[in-house]
């Protein structure tokens, strides 16, 4: 599951972050995953719990963004609201839209001591 | 190491210094170049300070990815490769297809250097099969990984003779700006799996999903992030158009529900239909 590899990837930066500023343990971890971002969300719930035993995440509060997709019909030259790759335009029926706000997953910040 | 362009390890050299995110390093055949990555140890936590603050990162998580990515991207620009990652689910015909293209390759292009790299999770059942054909590939084996990344693509192109033999190209100055077909090919075959490479940057220039006749005409619907990440879907097996249920029309046009700018071609690797205009899309396609 890539939910796993994602996961490895924030805890990598969490450890990081870690060496950098000093601290001791993540109170509260903030994530931000776009809807079309291609993560299914439980799963990467429990990947990051699986691998937080043991490190500086361990009983971390992990709190998940989910900003909608903002994305631009070509066809009706309209700002429309997204789910799904394989969504119509909710205004014309058309298909060639494209997104206009970001998809990456971020670490947003960490709640530290 | 390589004092052209700085990058590369000592040939043979077994010990790898890895960043991915289990913190291991591949085990690598001396004799292939053939690498495989393992499960990992734990990590532990930095001891330091108590009081409670936030730290803002707005990091993303795939930042570490998509910079070595952008290594492999420039790394093959100054080879002079053109790297294709080719995508699909298990038993779509990749490997078979990549022998038939390598063979009708080596007829058109004689002198056209081509490579491949592997991914699956276990065998070099693959590689040998390329190997068969003349072009040198190393297999990649992802333990249990279900997708190649940029970290993998990097450590493998290292190894391959692709790599030394194309620093000829880069003396020549006139090579640098000119803009031609590929000095060199190189074919990733990644771990047959349709969710997750669609993900992960490797560096390439364009992502190619296979699609065999025998699979549904609507699988770019049930999987839309690959083939929206797709720049070229390849319908394979179209010799066995006559004994299955397969719309092909309904394919293209669920293709490009998700991607409107999808490219499409048919080929069979069995029969070599439609192989000559997927060599002539390798040899023009620009990324």
């Amino acid at each position: 599951m890539h939910e796993l590899s994602l996961a490895g990837s924030v805890l990598q930066i969490v450890e990081s972050a870690a060496a950098r500023d000093v601290f001791k343990r993540v109170r509260s971890l903030h994530l931000s995953v776009p809807a079309l971002a291609g993560v299914e969300i439980a799963a990467f719930r429990f990947a990051l719990q699986s691998l937080a035993s043991h490190t500086v995440l361990d009983g971390a509060d992990i709190i998940i963004d989910e900003p909608a997709t903002r994305a631009r019909c070509d066809d009706c030259d309209t700002d429309i609201h997204v789910v799904h790759f394989e969504d119509a335009c909710e205004l014309c029926g058309g298909y060639r839209w494209q997104c206009s706000n970001d998809r990456a997953i971020r670490v947003v910040d960490l709640l530290v001591e | 190491m390589c004092v052209v362009c700085g990058c590369g390890q000592e040939r043979g050299e077994t010990s790898l210094k890895s960043n991915t995110p289990d913190g291991t390093s591949p085990r690598i055949d001396k004799q292939t170049g053939d690498m495989h990555f393992g499960a990992s140890a734990a990590r532990v936590s930095v001891p330091g300070m108590s009081e409670i603050r936030t730290l803002k990162l707005e990091k993303d998580v795939l930042s570490e990815n998509s910079r070595l990515a952008q290594l492999n991207r420039a790394h093959f620009a100054a080879h002079g490769v053109t790297a294709y990652d080719l995508v699909s689910s298990p038993g779509s015909g990749k490997t078979s297809l990549l022998c038939k293209t390598i063979a009708q390759l080596v007829s058109r292009r004689p002198s056209l250097p081509v490579a491949v790299i592997e991914g699956d999770q276990q065998t070099s059942l693959d590689a040998d099969r390329i190997r068969q054909t003349g072009a040198s590939a190393i297999q990649v084996n992802t333990g249990r990984g279900c997708h190649l990344d940029a970290l993998m693509v990097g450590k493998a192109f290292e190894q391959l003779g692709l790599h030394s033999a194309s620093h000829e190209y880069r003396e020549s100055p006139e090579s640098l700006n000119t803009i031609g077909p590929p000095s060199a090919l190189l074919l990733i075959e990644n771990v047959g799996n349709l969710v997750c490479p669609a993900m992960w940057d490797l560096g390439e220039a364009a992502k190619v999903v296979i699609l065999s006749v025998t699979e549904g005409a609507d699988k770019p619907l049930k999987y839309p992030d690959m083939f929206s990440a797709a720049t070229l879907m390849l319908i394979n097996k179209i010799d066995l158009l006559p004994y299955v249920d397969f719309n092909v029309e309904q394919c293209i046009e669920s293709a490009r529900r998700v991607n409107p700018d999808i490219q499409v071609l048919s080929v069979s690797a069995s029969s070599g239909e439609g192989i000559n205009d997927w060599i002539d899309w390798l040899l023009q396609h620009r990324g």
